[in-house]
C-alpha cells in the first residue's frame, strides 16, 4: 500500500503539487492522468525520493518513505522511465541484469546474464539482442528492454512514466498488454502516469485525475466514464472547453 | 548602485558556486572511502583518462620541449649562456611546463568528455535511473573518475615531462650542435627529486581538478541540447582556471621547500 499524504512541492513560484492525497492498495494498478505540467512525473518521483517534497508525507506499506535503509527501500520498487534511460555504454544484457550485477542483489555473472534473457524473453525480445547496445535498438525496443530491466529483480512495486509515448498505436498496444500480463502475473503494486486514454483503460485498475497540484477525482476504472467529475471528463473526451483552461 | 548590485549578485553567485563545489569534493572524497567500490567503472576510467590521453599528451609535451630548446639557446644566446638548454629544458619542463600543459590538455579532452557524458545522462534520466537501480551516482560516476584521475594524471605528467625533455633534446642535438651524452649528463645531474614531486604532486592535483569539475558541471546541467552544452563549457572554463589557479599555489609552496 502506498499513501502521500498531503504532498507539496513548488520550484521557486511554480507550486506543482498543492497537497496531494493519493492511495496505492497493494496488488492494483493505480494510473494516474492529467496533463502536460500537472505534476504527475513529480509526483512518482517523489515516492521514490528522487525529488523531496516540501511537506507531506509518503508511506509505503505503513513505513515513511523517507526514513530506514534507502537500498532496502529501492531494491522493492523497479521503474520503467519515459524514454527508457538505458545506460548507453552498457550492452542490453547488462542494462537489463544491472541490479544483478551489483550491489544487495548481486548474483554470478552467469547467473545475471541468464535471467536478464529471459527478462528479454518476457518481453518479447530475442537472445541475440542482450549484445547489442540501446543506440542499436528502436523505441519500441528500447521500452521492452526498460520493461525488462524494471522486472528483473522482480520488484513488489512498478513505476511506469508514460509508457507509450513516442510509440505507434500497435506497439503500444503491445506494450499496454505487456504491463498488464506482468503485473498481474508477479502481483505487484503498479503506477503509471500516461496521458493515452487507450493505456489507461488497458493498464489501470483505479485512476487518479491530477490538476493545479491535486487529486481531482479517483476512483475505478469502470465508473471514469460516468464519474460527474468535469475535469475528467473534458480529459477523457479530449474537449478544448471545460474547467481545465487550454492554451490555442 | 544598479552595477554595484550587478557585481554584488555576480560575486556572491560565484561564491555560492565555489562552496557547492567544495561540497561535492568533500562527498566525493567522503565515498572514496567507503564501500561499494565499482571496480569496472574505475578501470574504466584509468583506460579513458590515462591510455588513450598518451598520444596527445604526447604530442603536446614534444613540440612544447623543442621549441623550448630553441627559445632558451636563442635567448641565452644573448648572453654567451647558451650551455644551459640542456638544464633549463628539463627544469621548465619538469616544474612547470610539463604539468600544465598535460593538466590543460586533460581539461580539453578529459573534462569536457565527463561532463558531457554525465550531463547527457541527467538529461536522459540515466542519473535518475541509476539511484532507482539502488546505485549512488556520487559511488558510481564521480568516484571513480576522480580516483582515476588523481592516480594515473601523474603518470602523464612523468612521460610528458620524458617526451618533452626528449623534444628538447632532439631539436639540441639535431639542429643546435649539443653532444647527445653531455646533453642527457648535464639533464640527469641538473634535476633534483624535489622537481621530480613537485611534478607528479602538481599532476595529481590537476587531476583531481579536472576531474571533478568535469564530474560536478555534468551532475548539475540544465535541461536540453543547450544545458548539455553549458555544462561542458562551464566544466572546460572551471578545470582550467582550477589548474592554473592551483599550479600557482603549489609552485609557491615548492619555491619555499
Amino acid at each position: 500500500m502506498i499513501e502521500m499524504t498531503d504532498i507539496r512541492k513548488s520550484f521557486g513560484s511554480n507550486h506543482v503539487l498543492r497537497g496531494l492525497n493519493l492511495s496505492v492498495p497493494k496488488g492494483t494498478s493505480m494510473v494516474i492522468i492529467g496533463g502536460s505540467g500537472t505534476g504527475k512525473s513529480i509526483a512518482l518521483k517523489c515516492v521514490l525520493g528522487l525529488v523531496k517534497q516540501d511537506s507531506g508525507t509518503v508511506m509505503v506499506d505503513g513505513k515513511d518513505a523517507s526514513k530506514g535503509d534507502r537500498d532496502a527501500f529501492l531494491a522493492r520498487f523497479g521503474m520503467l522511465f519515459q524514454g527508457g534511460a538505458l545506460f548507453d555504454s552498457l550492452p542490453v544484457w547488462q542494462n537489463v541484469a544491472f541490479r544483478l550485477l551489483r550491489g544487495s542483489l548481486k548474483r554470478p555473472h552467469d547467473e545475471a546474464r541468464a535471467i536478464a534473457i529471459e527478462k528479454l524473453r518476457r518481453v518479447g525480445l530475442k537472445a541475440d539482442v542482450a549484445d547489442r547496445f540501446p543506440a542499436e535498438l528502436s523505441g519500441g525496443m528500447q521500452k521492452r528492454v526498460g520493461l525488462a530491466r524494471a522486472i528483473a529483480a522482480e520488484p513488489e512495486i512498478i513505476f511506469f512514466d508514460e509508457p507509450t509515448t513516442g510509440l505507434d498505436p500497435i506497439m503500444s498496444g503491445v506494450i499496454n498488454e505487456l504491463i498488464r500480463e506482468i503485473v498481474v502475473e508477479m502481483g505487484a503494486t503498479a503506477m503509471t502516469i500516461t496521458h493515452d486514454m487507450t493505456s489507461v483503460r488497458a493498464i489501470a485498475d483505479n485512476i487518479a485525475m491530477l490538476h493545479e497540484g491535486v487529486i481531482q477525482w479517483t476512483g475505478p476504472v469502470a465508473e471514469m466514464d460516468q464519474s460527474g467529475n468535469p475535469y475528467l471528463e473534458q480529459f477523457i473526451q479530449g474537449k478544448a472547453d471545460g474547467p481545465i483552461e487550454a492554451v490555442r | 548602485m544598479r552595477p554595484l548590485a550587478l557585481l554584488g549578485r555576480a560575486v556572491l553567485a560565484a561564491l555560492a558556486m565555489i562552496g557547492r563545489i567544495a561540497l561535492f569534493a568533500v562527498e566525493a572524497i567522503s565515498h572514496i572511502l567507503r564501500p561499494p567500490f565499482y571496480g569496472r567503472e574505475f578501470l574504466s576510467a584509468l583506460m579513458n583518462i590515462g591510455w588513450l590521453s598518451l598520444p596527445v599528451v604526447g604530442l603536446t609535451a614534444v613540440f612544447t620541449g623543442g621549441a623550448l630548446a630553441l627559445q632558451i639557446y636563442a635567448g641565452g644566446s644573448r648572453f654567451n649562456a647558451e650551455a644551459v638548454v640542456p638544464q633549463i629544458v628539463a627544469v621548465g619542463m619538469v616544474r612547470e611546463l610539463g604539468p600544465v600543459l598535460v593538466g590543460l590538455m586533460i581539461a580539453a579532452r578529459v573534462t569536457s568528455s565527463i561532463a558531457a557524458e554525465i550531463a547527457t545522462m541527467k538529461v536522459t534520466e540515466q542519473i535518475d535511473a541509476l539511484v532507482t537501480l539502488s546505485t549512488h551516482p556520487m559511488k558510481y560516476l564521480t568516484v571513480p573518475r576522480v580516483l582515476a584521475a588523481v592516480l594515473v594524471v601523474p603518470l602523464l605528467v612523468g612521460v610528458g615531462d620524458i617526451i618533452g625533455i626528449f623534444g628538447g633534446y632532439a631539436v639540441a642535438t639535431g639542429t643546435l650542435g649539443f653532444n647527445p651524452a653531455g646533453y642527457i649528463r648535464n639533464t640527469v645531474n641538473f634535476l633534483e627529486p624535489l622537481d621530480v614531486i613537485s611534478s607528479l604532486t602538481k599532476g595529481a592535483v590537476f587531476g583531481f581538478a579536472a576531474a571533478l569539475m568535469g564530474c560536478y558541471h555534468g551532475m548539475n546541467s540544465g535541461r536540453g541540447a543547450m544545458g548539455v552544452g553549458r555544462a561542458t563549457k562551464t566544466a572546460v572554463e572551471g578545470a582550467a582556471i582550477l589548474i592554473l589557479a592551483a599550479n600557482f599555489v603549489l609552485t609557491g609552496v615548492f619555491f619555499t621547500l
